[in-house]
């Protein structure tokens, strides 16, 4: 069992609320994901800039963040900035966000790169989805779309690396209920196509499945549609792009999900009761996602 | 009238309440979509629940009447085996599953898994059905004044299925079968009690062609001496 919780924003009318909400929607679902939790958050960069971020997780306590961000701009012979969030680190950098991502997995053993994009961040934690929310500042953030899960481990050990969202291309995030059955031969093969993994996770297979296909031209639409003939297992998905949600279900469909959509926003949770606190709920159009259907949503950029 | 407010109180002390009670009318307020609300009841209760609930609500019931005003989530009337429990809105999936007995009342649509496992239970849906409804069903009857997903009654025992709209697909071993009077009677009589408008004629009849069966009733007497012998 694990809580997913997203929310999209239509209009710009509830932006500056957009962590506040999200927390009280994983609030609701800190039952079904007591082991730990995670949030992508999307908040669009200035107009103009090409500044990528890159949100890396410390997965052993302290590290010197300056000395890394000095020689990750030597590296890359540009500017890096970075602001420290708890045991998160985002990097602004100007420039190649996929070289940075490889360079720091290449150099830094302790380090996980969780989301590399000009909008994402990705923050994750072992613990209390509350409590993790809280550590990691996810209430004050604005934002146009946001994705958080939490999650009860069943396949594997609970780790801050194997919480979720996980990501694997830019912008590009992706957070899972359920449990994939082909994912140690996709991974080779979407290795081979070039994707890098972190974990022996399968819902960062499942990530890395979606970038691939984001990287070779489909829409959101179209990869999950694909994925749908390609991802072998139980699976209720959630995954945000730089400006685009969707939601999608295994033929099956197990693992619950249910969307509710007012003029203002589009709100995907495992449960309704994630959904109640948010304003407008009451007049919201409800239902639960169809088997093997995909469903999205994009903003104007 | 005695009236909870889930605000102010906790499920706990509802479900004990009512777990207490021997007769008489309750409302619950502010439901937000909380688990087992109302689980267990065994007395001629009458609930009302002002809201939509989460997974379970109503399960196990007996004698008991609830109704939900909104929606309702997973499993709801799980395994009833007496009274009524009625939904407003939509419910989610397996509505009623493996319930014994009693009325199951969705009046709007319900999801995957409806009546799954039902075991003598009255399941009456308003609208659609999602997939894999009625699955393994062994005995009572599933009403749909709307349309049936795929894979309709797979694994089907000796449930009766009525349809009024489509059936996307049937499962293994379902299919449609004649209508004759005893059907109409008994379709026409859970139409009346579960208070919809709508005539028993234009209903189809799906049930099971028992080609699944692994006992054959000529195969009793291997299969009585193979119970003595263990």
């Amino acid at each position: 069992m694990c809580g997913i919780a997203g929310l999209f924003m239509k209009t710009d009318r509830y932006v500056d609320q957009l962590g506040a909400l999200v927390a009280i929607m994983l609030h609701e679902m800190r039952e079904r994901g007591p082991d730990s939790a995670g949030f992508a958050i999307y908040s669009p960069p200035n107009s103009g800039s090409n500044t990528v971020k890159v949100t890396v997780l410390s997965e052993h306590g302290d590290v010197d963040w300056a000395n890394i961000s000095s020689r990750l701009a030597t590296a890359m012979d540009t500017s890096v900035d970075y602001r420290q969030v708890d045991d998160h680190a985002v990097f602004a950098v100007d420039g190649d966000g996929r070289f940075a991502r490889q360079w720091l997995i290449d150099n830094f053993a302790g380090l996980s790169v969780l989301s590399v994009g000009t909008a994402i961040e990705i923050f994750k934690a072992i613990g209390d989805p509350d409590l993790v929310g809280q550590r990691l500042g996810l209430a004050q953030r604005s934002g146009t779309h946001a994705i958080a899960h939490s999650r009860m481990a069943t396949e594997s050990a609970v780790t801050t690396n194997g919480s979720h969202p996980f990501s694997t291309g830019p912008d590009t995030c992706l957070v899972h209920n359920g449990s994939l059955s082909n994912h140690n031969q996709l991974r080779e093969v979407l290795e081979n196509k070039g994707q890098t993994f972190q974990t022996e996770n399968d819902s960062e297979v499942a990530a890395g499945y979606l970038a691939w296909r984001l990287d070779e031209g489909d829409t959101l639409t179209e990869a999950f549609e694909r994925a749908l003939d390609d991802l072998d297992g139980f699976y209720t998905f959630a995954a945000g792009t730089r400006d685009g949600f969707a939601v999608v279900r295994d033929p099956i469909a197990c693992k619950p999900a249910l969307i509710a959509e007012t003029d203002d926003w589009v709100a995907m949770a495992s449960e309704y009761r994630a959904i109640v606190g948010l304003p407008g709920a009451k007049d919201a159009k409800l239902w639960e996602p169809e088997p093997g259907k995909v469903y999205s949503w994009s903003r104007e950029t | 009238m005695t009236s909870f407010d889930l605000e102010t109180t906790t499920i706990r002390h509802i479900n004990q309440a009512l777990h207490d009670a021997c007769e008489g009318e309750f409302s619950i307020a502010s439901p937000g979509g909380a688990h087992a609300l109302a689980c267990g009841l065994d007395a001629p209760l009458s609930v009302t629940i002002d809201g939509s609930v989460g997974y379970y609500c109503a399960g196990m019931n007996q004698h008991a009447s609830v109704t939900v005003g909104g929606n309702a989530g997973t499993g709801v009337a799980e395994n009833i085996m007496s009274g009524v429990v009625r939904v407003r809105g939509d419910a989610s999936q397996s509505a009623g599953a493996s319930g014994h007995g009693g009325l199951v009342v969705i009046e709007g649509n319900a999801s995957a898994r409806c009546g799954i496992s039902m075991k003598g239970v009255d399941i009456v849906v308003g609208g659609d059905i999602g997939h894999m409804s009625a699955f393994m069903a062994q005995t009572g009857n599933l009403v749909v004044l709307g349309d049936a997903g795929h894979d309709l009654g797979d694994s089907i025992y000796e449930a009766r299925i009525f349809v009024r709209g489509e059936v996307a697909s049937m499962g293994a071993d379902c299919v449609e079968k004649p209508m004759r009077t005893e059907h109409l009677v008994i379709l026409s009589d859970l139409l009346h009690s579960s208070g919809f408008k709508a005539e028993a004629a234009d209903f189809r009849r799906y049930g099971s062609a028992r080609k699944l069966y692994s006992f054959h009733v000529d195969d009793v007497d291997s299969a009585s001496s193979a119970k003595a012998t263990a």
